[in-house]
């Protein structure tokens, strides 16, 4: 017997051949994929669908730089004094009841045009208090918590539907907002906090600033944002001598932000004009006055009698420095004659000022 | 409305409410417990819970620790609990109670699929599983004289140190890279809330690739071996074994209702060998051979030891005993003489947590479980390499200034610090404040400058973060004002740090905020630390007012 006609042992193991019509599908497909890939990788980068990288600079990570508005509002008229100073006595013990500091803050806002002005009904308002250490309310290193949630009050009472809280501390940030009673006197005035983690950042662009045209900002809770209003203590600093409202925005910027340090009169400067604010709110009631902006020791602060309230950046920290931080006017800052150069005083379009003088332009309030 | 009919006249008591699913509901309770222990170990969240009780329970962390001490450190007598609920159901806690045990058994039930007969055959007793009890005898010898390594493999401390530095760090990474990619795609959902550890940036931990892949490679062993860990490695287990031989309640085989089918084998967990002499020791109690024995012959009941029907022993003949116990010993020299921790030569990133006892006696408490790496709310807590402390102190917490600094009024290790390596203080202790004004300050190291890395120093531009940073008061870090000519001929005003080491704690902020990011210009180094006067570098009375 040949080989040939030897029985098949396995019948249904033996696989019929390809027909040509499944052949040429096949190798159909397999060009078609074929020249896909090759278009895909061969085509110069500029025709469509390329994905060419002749450089190697097409995967580089890009952050789109956003722009945040100008939260300015414009004065109403025949009011002319762009920071408004209330000063008020404390009681016995020397503590302010909390209905003083609510007179203090109403008196010095409405030097400047009193809260209603500045908050519509069912604004999204943001405040950024100094929360940038972990240390108690009386070292003076933190923004103060009763007036804060004063604050937080008022705001909400003049028709705010939300009122925001937040800062990007030094120290582990959920520890500093408890321990410096930021978040309590948040959440009991009615606020919300954000705190920054890694989700929270985007690249912000400063038309005109010198050092942080791009750079890393503290996004989130400016999502729909109608005001910002900063609230920051007074306190001495070992390196631009002051940390006052303007120093205080210096919390929402991320990234390796250490470095500014080098020329910190340009950052402070440029970050009067990377945040245009609604109101800044400084507190001049517990006084950081030496070893700062850390502090650490209750003999380092002085008993202010001061709060204040603006719209001029520049004009209030240049009457806090002399006025409560009790220093020289001839020491005054680098930054604030930057900050003027840079036109973070320069006052809104249509608006009148009669006085370029900055003391002209204060209006202060004794309460009882 | 049907479904709800079906299931109640339906139901089927003796079907549903099995010993086995009871078993599953308190493995589940369990799990959830350690799981919600971790998420409550977190400065916001942290309102008075007993966060570390898990560990507080583990006899073995209990037995150890009086070993290594000769005393009883705050919580641990909660271990006699579960020594007393092992004597009276034997290794029940293997089975219903570890996390760890939970997930070796849900992992093997998930991958180990195989036929009857294989699956029998798997869970047969093997020659290897006596080496758990050679592993608890030489870390009790080496606890005895005063190293104690249990954490290397205790499962509790094991589960702990991974969720702190792998699982819990990972979750948190997926819901941030959720987070941005919500918002880039036009949803800002606020997921802070989901994680672990909210309010700050991503956490790293120096090594921690290592712990990881240990749990790894001990998880994927199960598909070897069923319960690999649990029945080879774990001193835990090993301990419960020996104790187990004691239980009042055990396996019983009714020798004339059986027929020697070997089904009770197809998911014995511990392979205890329940078709023949169960092994007391080595039985877990998961109550699965009753589940599966088909004559009923199998219960859990109380009954005279019998030593023709069970082991009681573990399976250590005398010479393997000897021969651990010898291993145990010479073991504790060759540690020790290693020489990478003694008072004469030790790792200047030997910096440890606030709190901490001296070296030696910190390396017969500290348990490597890494709870206090876990509640760090700065990620300034890592766990050590073998560059720190040497092999001996693998895995303990030291301070990394490099990514955070150690916070002034947070004492949040010390407070969970299950054994005392880390003893409880009060933010007036660490800052020698009150009562403690005469001791001074706790002080973890001192900081040093590098003048030829500093900006103002070496290069004349102005800088001093450090100086602004520094916490005491008055500053350990201050500036000499200098005028100086740049290299273009500007005129700048340099402030130029320096330190005053009497004033120092070591807080590492200044390292942590020093802008020259690889090595950096100020350093914080372990000399100086004032829990050892060995590790002191000035004179006492410059430090400690009532010396």
């Amino acid at each position: 017997m040949s080989k040939k006609e030897k029985p098949i042992q396995h019948p249904e193991y033996v696989k019929a051949p390809m027909e040509r019509r499944q052949f040429f599908g096949k190798i159909a497909a397999a060009a078609g994929i074929a020249s896909v890939a090759g278009y895909a990788s061969f085509a110069p980068g500029n025709w469509p669908g390329s994905l060419k990288d002749e450089t190697g600079l097409l995967s580089k990570p890009r952050h789109k730089p956003f722009q945040i508005p100008d939260f300015r509002v414009q004065k109403p008229t025949g009011v002319f004094a762009d920071v408004g100073v209330a000063r008020g006595s404390r009681q016995a013990d020397g503590t302010y009841s909390s209905e003083q500091l609510a007179r203090m803050l109403t008196a010095s806002i409405d030097q400047v045009g009193g809260i209603k002005h500045y908050i519509k009904n069912g604004d999204i308002v943001l405040i950024k208090p100094n929360v940038a250490f972990d240390r108690s309310p009386n070292l003076g290193a933190t923004s103060n918590p009763e007036i804060l949630e004063t604050l937080i009050r008022m705001v909400l009472e003049a028709g705010a539907q939300e009122v925001r809280v937040a800062d990007n501390p030094i120290e582990s940030p959920p520890d500093c907002f408890k321990k410096s009673k930021i978040e309590y006197a948040t959440l009991k005035g009615g606020g919300r906090v954000y705190l920054p983690d890694s989700n929270s950042f985007k690249m912000l662009h400063t038309p005109g600033a010198r050092l942080i045209e791009n750079w890393w900002f503290f996004h989130r809770p400016f999502l729909n944002v109608d005001k910002v209003i900063g609230f920051s203590p007074v306190k001495d600093h070992n390196l631009c001598h002051a940390s006052m409202g303007m120093k205080n925005w210096y919390g929402l910027l991320g990234g390796t932000r250490n470095q500014f340090h080098q020329d910190i009169h340009n950052i402070v400067s440029d970050l009067s004009i990377m945040i245009r604010p609604t109101l800044t709110i400084v507190d001049g009631t517990n006084v950081l006055m030496i070893n700062g902006p850390t502090g650490g020791d209750p003999s380092n602060v002085k008993k202010g009698d001061v709060i204040m309230a603006g719209t001029d950046p520049v004009a209030l920290d240049s009457w806090a420095f002399e006025h409560v931080l009790e220093r020289d006017k001839n020491d005054m800052p680098t930054y604030l004659t930057l900050a003027q150069e840079k036109h973070a005083s320069s006052p809104l379009k249509g608006e009148i000022r009669y006085e370029m003088n900055y003391e002209g332009r204060v209006k202060e309030v004794q309460l009882g | 409305m049907q479904a709800i009919r079906k299931f109640f006249t339906e139901f089927d008591a003796k079907k549903t409410i099995r010993i086995t699913n009871v078993r599953i509901l308190s493995q589940i309770f369990f799990f959830s417990l350690f799981i919600i222990s971790i998420w409550l170990t977190w400065t916001t969240r942290l309102g008075g819970y007993p966060v570390s009780r898990i560990l507080e329970f583990n006899p073995l962390v209990m037995i150890a620790t009086i070993l290594s001490t000769h005393h009883v450190y705050r919580y641990l007598g909660w271990g006699l609990l579960i020594i007393g609920v092992t004597l009276l159901f034997g290794r029940v806690f293997c089975n219903w109670i570890c996390p760890y045990g939970s997930l070796h058994q849900f992992v093997g039930w998930l991958f180990n699929v195989g036929s009857g007969k294989q699956r029998i055959d798997s869970n047969r007793y093997h020659n290897l599983y006596f080496f758990k009890y050679a592993i608890l005898i030489v870390f009790l010898i080496l606890a005895s004289m005063g190293a104690l390594q249990i954490g290397l493999l205790d499962p509790i401390c094991l589960m702990y140190r991974t969720f702190a530095t792998v699982v819990t760090p990972a979750a948190d990474m997926g819901i941030t890279i959720a987070g941005n990619g919500l918002t880039s795609a036009g949803l800002p959902l606020d997921l802070t809330g989901l994680k672990f550890k909210p309010g700050v940036d991503d956490r790293i931990f120096v090594g921690s690739f290592w712990v990881g892949l240990m749990i790894m490679t001990l998880v994927g062993a199960n598909i070897v071996i069923p319960r690999f860990f649990c029945r080879v490695l774990c001193p835990l287990g090993a301990l419960l074994g020996v104790i187990s031989r004691f239980s009042l309640f055990r396996i019983n085989r009714d020798v004339h209702k059986c027929t020697d089918c070997n089904l009770c084998l197809t998911r014995c967990e511990g392979a205890a060998d329940p078709m023949g002499q169960v092994r007391l020791s080595e039985c877990f109690s998961c109550m699965n051979c009753i589940d599966d024995c088909p004559e009923d012959a199998l219960s859990f009941s109380m009954v005279r030891l019998d030593t023709k029907q069970v082991v009681a022993a573990p399976d250590m003949s005398r010479r393997k005993l000897l021969f651990a116990s010898v291993t145990g010993v010479l073991a504790y020299p060759m540690i020790k003489n290693h020489g990478t921790n003694t008072d004469l030569t030790f790792s200047r990133d030997l910096i440890r947590p606030p709190g901490s006892v001296e070296e030696d006696d910190f390396l017969a408490k500290c348990i490597k479980c890494d709870q206090c790496i876990n509640a760090c709310p700065t990620n300034v807590l890592q766990p050590a390499s073998f560059k720190e402390g040497g092999i001996e102190a693998v895995w303990t917490p030291v301070l990394n200034f490099n990514i955070a600094h150690c916070q002034l009024k947070c004492t949040m290790c010390s407070e969970v610090c299950p054994t005392g390596a880390i003893k409880k203080i009060t933010v007036e202790e660490k800052l020698g404040k009150g009562a403690f004004e005469k001791d001074g300050p706790i002080r973890l190291g001192t900081a040093f400058f590098d003048r030829g890395r500093c900006l103002p120093h070496a290069m004349d531009i102005p800088c001093v973060v450090c100086e602004e940073v520094c916490p005491t008061s008055p500053k350990a870090i201050q500036t000499k004002d200098e005028e100086a000519k740049d290299v273009y001929g500007n005129v700048v005003v340099l402030n130029k740090p320096f330190m005053v080491p009497d004033l120092c704690i070591g807080c590492g902020i200044c390292e942590a905020e020093c802008p020259i990011k690889d090595e950096r210009a100020v350093y914080v180094t372990a000399v100086g630390e004032s829990r050892s006067i060995e590790r002191r570098m000035l004179l006492q009375e410059r430090t400690v007012k009532d010396a």
